[in-house]
């Protein structure tokens, strides 16, 4: 697998994107929106910029499938760990006894 | 991808190429996947605090917000900014050094460093207005208790806590203990990526990098960017989150 | 494989390329650092087992005439942290694993020899920090280390116990982070993912867990020291936080830990039966696959220790179920390993007997950790020796067995020389008897109620002591069994016969260099044209010695 060099166009691109995210995220969190959106839009923004940091200035864009792997397995893991436990908190008072 | 079937062809072995590899790029995806396996590590060392944030902030969400209310979102947003300068320059860093332009990689290094010592020097900042307030939770301080006293209704005294309705200090308190505890851990990892980038820095400086053998750079430079993700994270939920609701106790 | 040269001369190998304390306190080597793990651990084995011994002699009596309860507390956490944290998670995967798994995949050594060396000494700092609390006052909270009578109530060494396990991850961390990146990327041309030794895939699988699950128990134990100097985190009721939150964490990584533990015996013993079976492997892919089975669904059912421990009902039944379906890999393991003896030419060597022996007491210790893994069955046997022996079933019986298993069938690898046979059988006959008399009367003993981490019983039920006393007849008897291999291994280093590069003939890559092997392994690369454990057709076979030499088929 020969390297794959990113040109610094791209990384301006990105950088430029991820200003604007934070910008964005900042602004956003001022506004009421309904019900739990508030969280959704600053998480969702958040996850975005991660995604373009991990793919762009991380190279994963133009990794390998083993790295893919590495990083899936790592959210999967997580996602086991928020899930299952989280399963506990909920279900607590779900049990009246008697 | 090699898949340890490693290819065999004879060009002349690299100095910086180790005994036990075959050759430089059996060497460089060993390096690349052996960080990638440790960031997974730090995801999951992360991740276990992430979930008791999250745990908590169903659990007292009038207590979260009052808390996070209180943290200074001007510099949460600027060292936010800061972190993504630095990725910038880092990943910059590591495009000259693929390129071969040794001048440009010292010197993108060296504001990486920058920006990175300004970040902690305005955590520090962060870190002493929360002392001044009384924010430091526990008895890590003993002659400093949380919060002696909280803002009654229409006080708008800035260094006190401002509670909103079914919020508690001590609900608070927990608050700023996961504060501390994620902040200081990100810190350390800042501490931790500025050494690294010492050592590249000198690295760099002695000419050790080139278009052929650049996998340190390269490398430390997944630590730096793998940082500035948590932060990415850290900023929204420790500062954002419930700021629509600022004022309403 | 007649490509590789076996040397007929034994000249430099690893042992004697470089001299001096020095070129062993610095080596990077693979096979010098597994030797200095291997030193380490056996340490803190005759540490820990000391710790054993005291709990035995302590409960023959049902008075606490030996020591106090405060005395006793320390004696049993110390016992479990030692235990847990300093042998068996890193015993196989450390010293054979460390050893062998270059060699299996025709590799010179691991990815990152560096980072090799430093998890030794990343261990040595954790165990001097542990052993140092451990002499100025030692630790009271059981090897859980449950909140919130860790974090505010004990008066022993909490902190200083927490920092040397937490160091300790670290070096738990790297050695997965090595073995991962080793197997994925330093492969012997040919050496395809189905083309390698069981003992890698079960690596593989341990690494994972030693990846994903300690960095989680490090941040626990860290939260649980910083809360004790802190008075206030998130696992302190007074502050609203939840004490049962710790459980959650600290079983995402200690239940997968037990895989941690087990997965390496397995690899043993997948080879053991093999090899000593003189056939390939029943079912290759699902021995491999079953591994990773067990690595993935063993993160699924860590709340099975929760059962009593006010966590939700409804979770409590998906942990049931859950931890239920880790009983189909292994059984299939278990299957494939009897059905790989049906017909094979089996020979009774010390390390064969360790692994049937290993068959038979893991499936013991799996099958009656069906019964903890029941809700209702749980809430009886929840705290009492039921789970004691279940879990010394799998540990000891398991992990311990395959560890001196895989010690006797590579120790002429690792130093040349061969082992008395004679002894090496006569101690493993020790062994399972001394083992299965102390462990098997703690199941009845938890069947009738006695709590673990008690130092006193009721005098008046007579049943209870007659179990204890033969449960610590047993103890004793295991001990001599251990005692007897560390006596003559150690003899034999200087008189034992010297081994040849393959005394037991064998197809595996590790046994075609020498006995033992140069510094960079082989002296060639290999080039890998079979599958592991191709022992030829009858036609191909050759008596040599008191062994039939099967060759390798022709290519």
């Amino acid at each position: 697998m020969s390297e794959h060099i990113v040109q610094p166009r791209v990384y301006l691109m990105i950088f430029l994107a991820l200003m604007a995210g934070t910008g964005l995220t900042v602004v956003a969190a001022f506004y009421d929106f309904p019900g739990p959106l508030n969280a959704v839009v600053a998480l969702t923004i958040a996850v975005i910029k991660a995604t373009l940091v991990v793919l762009y200035f991380m190279h994963v864009r133009y990794s390998g499938r083993l790295i893919w792997l590495v990083i899936g397995s790592a959210i999967f893991w997580l996602a086991i760990m928020f899930a299952l436990t989280i399963s506990d908190y909920w279900t607590r008072t779900w049990f009246v006894p008697m | 991808m090699p898949e340890g079937l490693a290819a065999t062809h004879d060009h002349p072995s690299h100095p910086a190429l180790q005994h036990h590899f075959e050759n430089m790029e059996q060497q460089r995806e060993a390096g690349t996947l052996g960080m990638w396996v440790f960031l997974v590590t730090e995801i999951m060392f992360f991740g276990g605090m992430f979930l008791a944030y999250t745990l908590y902030r169903f659990e007292y969400p009038a207590a979260f917000v009052s808390a996070s209310n209180h943290l200074d979102i001007k510099l949460g947003a600027i060292n936010t900014a800061v972190l993504i300068v630095s990725s910038f320059t880092m990943a910059t860093a590591v495009y000259s050094t693929q390129v071969g332009r040794q001048r440009t990689t010292i010197i993108c290094l060296i504001l990486t460093m920058i920006l990175g010592a300004t970040f902690l020097g305005i955590k520090g900042i962060e870190y002493h207005d929360k002392y001044n307030d009384h924010l430091i939770p526990g008895q890590l301080i003993p002659s400093r208790p949380f919060a002696p006293e909280v803002a009654k209704p229409g006080d708008t005294d800035p260094h006190k806590l401002h509670l909103i309705e079914g919020a508690t200090v001590q609900n608070v308190q927990l608050f700023y203990w996961i504060y501390f505890a994620m902040t200081g851990m990100h810190a350390l990892h800042m501490i931790i990526g500025l050494g690294i980038m010492t050592v590249i820095l000198i690295m760099a400086w002695r000419g050790k990098f080139s278009p052929e053998y650049h996998a340190p750079v390269e490398i430390s430079g997944l630590y730096w960017h793998f940082v500035d993700i948590i932060w990415i994270f850290l900023f929204p939920l420790l500062y954002l989150l419930g700021r629509h609701l600022e004022g309403h106790g | 494989m007649e490509e590789f040269e076996i040397p007929k001369q034994p000249g430099s190998n690893y042992l004697n390329a470089e001299y001096g304390l020095k070129s062993w306190l610095l080596t990077k080597d693979h096979k010098r650092i597994a030797l200095l793990y291997l030193g380490a651990i056996s340490f803190f084995f005759f540490i820990g087992s000391l710790y054993a011994m005291a709990i035995r002699l302590e409960l023959l009596t049902p008075q606490g005439d030996l020591m106090q309860s405060s005395t006793y507390n320390k004696t049993f956490t110390q016992h479990g942290i030692i235990m847990v944290f300093f042998f068996l998670i890193p015993s196989i995967p450390a010293t054979l694993g460390n050893f062998l798994i270059p060699m299996m995949i025709g590799a010179k050594d691991l990815a990152f020899p560096r980072i090799n060396l430093l998890s030794w000494y990343i261990y040595m700092i954790g165990g001097v920090i542990t052993i140092y609390a451990l002499l100025a006052g030692g630790v009271d909270t059981g090897w859980t280390f449950y909140v919130p009578y860790s974090t505010t109530f004990s008066n022993s060494y909490v902190i200083a116990t927490g920092l040397g396990i937490f160091i300790n991850g670290f070096s738990s961390i790297l050695t997965g982070l090595n073995f991962i990146v080793t197997i994925h990327t330093m492969r012997a041309p040919g050496m395809t993912w189905f083309r390698m030794p069981l003992f890698v895939w079960a690596h593989y699988a341990t690494s994972l867990i030693m990846i994903l699950g300690t960095p989680v128990v490090a941040i626990t134990i860290l939260l649980v020291a910083l809360e004790r100097l802190a008075h206030i985190g998130i696992f302190d009721p007074a502050a609203g936080g939840d004490p049962v939150l710790f459980q959650h964490l600290f079983w995402f990584y200690s239940h997968p830990a037990v895989y941690i533990m087990v997965l390496p015996a397995m690899g043993v013993v997948s080879e053991l039966i093999a090899n000593f079976s003189r056939k390939n492997i029943f079912g290759y892919k699902f021995v491999a696959f079953s591994s990773l089975a067990i690595a993935v669904l063993g993160f699924l059912v860590w709340g099975h220790h929760l059962f009593v421990a006010s966590q939700s009902v409804y979770a409590g039944m998906i942990f049931s179920f859950l931890s239920f379906t880790v009983a189909i890999p292994s059984a299939i393991k278990v299957f494939n390993w009897t059905a790989t003896l049906y017909k094979g030419s089996i020979s009774y060597d010390t390390p064969m007997l360790y692994g049937l022996g290993f068959i038979g007491l893991f499936t013991i210790g799996g099958l009656t950790g069906m019964f903890l893994a029941s809700l209702a069955t749980d809430v009886h046997l929840s705290d009492t020796y039921f789970v004691v022996a279940h879990f010394h079933y799998i540990m000891v019986g398991g992990t311990l067995l395959a560890y001196l298993g895989g010690l006797h069938y590579w120790w002429p690898k690792i130093s040349g020389r061969m082992y008395p046979e004679g002894w090496g059988r006569f101690s493993a006959l020790i062994v399972f008897v001394g083992f299965n008399l102390t462990f098997s009367p703690q199941f009845l003993l938890g069947y009738m109620g006695m709590p673990r981490r008690y130092h006193t019983y009721p005098a008046e039920l007579v049943s209870w002591q007659v179990l204890h006393v033969l449960s610590t007849a047993g103890a004793s008897i295991l001990g001599v069994g251990l005692m007897i291999p560390l006596v003559y291994l150690a003899w034999s280093l200087r008189y034992g016969r010297i081994a040849e590069a393959n005394p037991w003939h064998l197809p595996g890559l590790e046994w075609q260099t020498a006995s033992p092997p140069p510094t960079e392994n082989f002296l060639t690369t290999p080039i890998v044209t079979h599958e592991a454990y191709e022992f030829a057709p009858p036609e191909h076979k050759e008596v040599v010695g008191k062994f039939e030499r099967q060759q390798p088929a022709e290519t």
